[in-house]
């Protein structure tokens, strides 16, 4: 019995970093979570085209494999900092999309009671301290709770998720720069899907890979391919570990893209329809994560059909249960502008 | 010396606030620009690297915007952050933190989180600093639902606000006058508060009431000693704290003199003299007043360097005494 469990364990080992690391229910686990951010997105982008959402969003959708990867090593009880394109971040650090969805809705039964929207989807609870509307907002605070966890002892270690627009942002060096010099436990992840709304790196960034700026904060500065699950997994670890062991902080570059445009507004006039269909064809991060799966041996059509099924029922239920949920009395407008005190 | 006319500087009253604080409460730290070994920029927090060690008196790089930011983490995650802002000129560098981050924080995620963070800004003109260090913007922040401003006058004040703010769930901004470090006046020893939102009738009069912040109470206070020879009887309310404003003080005092000069450093234009007499006109006191509302503010300028247009800039004694003379025998 320990010859054939070596015999597994040796075949996995020659496959890449995920397969060996977590287990095949864990895997499976993590392609669930990927439909669910997909299909959350897609939901909640069709809600909005049915006038049942207002505002705007900013969709994840291309990016699932980075929110998930980032996510994977990290404890519940560790923190996140998460960006205007945060749903991925959420529901990758354990929210419930019914409550994701009630927030969308501005119900009183969202994870803000209604006062957030998408931008500052937040679950506090599972660690995920907001998203932001402020680009590279997040990082300093993301900061500040690595601060926290130092000096409380805490063990934490805090992930700031930002993209490729923030590397340009004043906030992005100062943070970066104190999170050194005080080898604090924070992991910078900058999600580069090649454009700040319309304005491409090529033309935004001085260096070709915002990974290279890590080298001014003496800090690793890590590329992975962000639309494979397996890559930036195993790179999260590394960071995590590295964190963990009060080392400093690392930057990871995932290089992803957004298979929609920057917010509901986008016309998309700054890349051509090739571009878009290239990177849905033949990078999707979901594709790519199903095919290992299968080709490993982890899951077969049948299995993945059935985690879709589920994934379905969980939208079409999150939905219902905003739709049902009760809005906020307009005399509670006023509340947690402070503190309330008892 | 006897405990109860103990004597502290403003600035020796907030650092012994601060250390009360740390002594009290070890999620209580400090951060800012040269705040360790270089005492700060005013000597405020003085020797208290030495006492409490460089783990809690953390210097900063000269990162504004960053090192508010990571104060704002700092405190939503459990500790109670005290960052000193070199100069409160440099708030514009760290004003998104302050006012798009700490300010909201708690209200986008629908009260999950509190925001404990203090946020100390030595302010205005005097010292020959000139325009980008002699600033009073404690109406920019006050205009920011979800901070708390206030602006001790006294070093009793100082300190018990200080440790009010500290105790506070919420951010609190506090404007500290630099004219006013050397300021001397009698402080209690220990733990005490002076709480935030309620303001303070130093004076007591019947013939004008002059609302007053920061360093202009006690620039009122002495033009109503001088007038006080002329038979004129001023009501000095030193407002102390700007947001949450205390309305019904302002109020009860006018209903009670029935004219009302409003008085403070910042530029004139929409400064808190337009929310101070804005609320009187609002409020039962208008049918009170036996004169217009005047307001001595700052001229509308930068702060000058040269010593004599400096002091021009904003409002100095004599200028006080005019204006309410004016004010009470009707010039106005």
């Amino acid at each position: 019995m320990a010859g054939a469990n070596k015999a597994v364990v040796d075949s996995r080992a020659n496959l890449p970093f995920v397969y060996g690391q977590y287990s095949p229910e864990q895997l499976r686990q993590v392609l669930h979570k990927m439909y669910l951010i997909r299909r959350f997105e897609e939901g909640a982008e069709e809600c909005y085209m049915r006038g049942l959402i207002h505002g705007t969003m900013h969709l994840s959708i291309g990016q699932e494999a980075s929110a998930m990867g980032i996510c994977m090593p990290l404890a519940e009880d560790d923190q996140i900092t998460s960006t205007h394109r945060g749903h991925g971040h959420c529901i990758a650090k354990g929210a419930e999309v019914s409550r994701m969805f009630a927030e969308f809705f501005g119900k009183t039964t969202g994870y803000c009671k209604g006062r957030g929207g998408s931008m500052h989807i937040a679950d506090v609870a599972k660690g995920n301290l907001g998203a932001n509307g402020i680009v590279a907002g997040g990082i300093p605070i993301a900061v500040g709770a690595a601060l926290s966890s130092k000096m409380m002892k805490t063990g934490k270690v805090v992930v700031s998720f930002f993209g490729d627009g923030a590397n340009n942002e004043g906030a992005f060096h100062e943070a970066l720069n104190m999170a050194a010099i005080w080898k604090l436990p924070v992991i910078f992840v900058c999600e580069n899907n090649g454009y700040g709304m319309s304005t491409s790196t090529a033309r935004s960034t001085a260096v070709k890979n915002i990974a290279e700026r890590a080298a001014a904060y003496s800090m690793p500065g890590v590329i992975v391919n962000g639309n494979i699950f397996s890559e930036v997994a195993e790179a999260s670890f590394n960071a995590v570990e590295r964190a963990r062991a009060g080392e400093g902080p690392t930057l990871i570059e995932s290089k992803t893209y957004r298979h929609r445009g920057h917010s509901k507004s986008d016309r998309n006039r700054y890349r051509t329809k090739e571009e878009i269909e290239d990177w849905m064809a033949n990078r999707d991060p979901i594709t790519l994560f199903e095919t290992e799966l299968r080709d490993f041996g982890f899951i077969d059509d049948q299995g993945m059909q059935a985690i879709r099924d589920a994934v379905a029922k969980e939208i079409a239920d999150g939905i219902e249960f905003a739709k049902a949920s009760p809005a906020p009395e307009i005399a509670t407008l006023q509340n947690y502008v402070y503190t309330e005190h008892a | 010396m006897d405990a109860a006319v103990r004597e502290l500087s403003y600035a020796q009253a907030i650092q012994e606030a601060m250390a009360i604080a740390m002594d009290m409460d070890e999620r209580v730290f400090l951060m800012g620009e040269d705040i360790g070994v270089y005492g700060g920029a005013f000597q405020v927090t003085g020797d208290l690297v030495e006492r409490y060690g460089t783990d809690r008196v953390i210097d900063t790089p000269i990162s504004e915007l960053g090192g508010a930011g990571v104060a704002v983490g700092a405190a939503v995650t459990g500790m109670r952050p005290i960052f000193e802002f070199q100069f409160s000129d440099f708030a514009t560098l760290g004003m998104e933190q302050i006012v798009n981050q700490a300010a909201k924080m708690r209200f986008m995620l629908g009260g999950e989180v509190s925001v404990p963070v203090v946020m100390r800004f030595p302010a205005g003109s005097g010292t020959g600093a000139a325009a980008q260090h002699s600033q009073s913007l404690e109406a920019w922040l006050g205009h920011v639902p979800g901070l708390k401003v206030i602006q001790p006058a006294t070093p009793h004040d100082a300190k018990g606000m200080l440790l009010a703010a500290i105790a506070d769930p919420d951010p609190v901004m506090i404007f500290e006058h630099k004219l006013l470090y050397k300021m001397k006046g009698h402080v209690p020893e220990g733990h005490y508060t002076v709480p935030i939102g309620k303001a303070e009738i130093r004076r007591e009069g019947r013939d004008l009431t002059i609302v007053a912040t920061s360093i202009m109470v006690q620039k009122t206070l002495d033009a109503a000693a001088a007038l006080e020879g002329e038979g004129i009887d001023i009501e000095v309310v030193d407002l102390r704290t700007i947001r949450p404003i205390d309305r019904q003080t302002v109020i009860d005092s006018v209903k009670k003199t029935s004219r009302l000069l409003c008085v403070y450093e910042a530029v004139k234009t929409l400064g808190i003299g337009a929310e101070v007499s804005a609320l009187v006109a609002e409020s039962e006191a208008f049918d009170y007043l036996d004169a217009p509302i005047v307001r001595l503010g700052g001229a509308e300028t930068p702060i000058p360097y040269n010593p004599d247009l400096e002091k021009a800039t904003v409002p100095q004694v004599p200028d006080i005494i005019a204006a309410a003379r004016d004010l009470v025998k009707g010039v106005r």
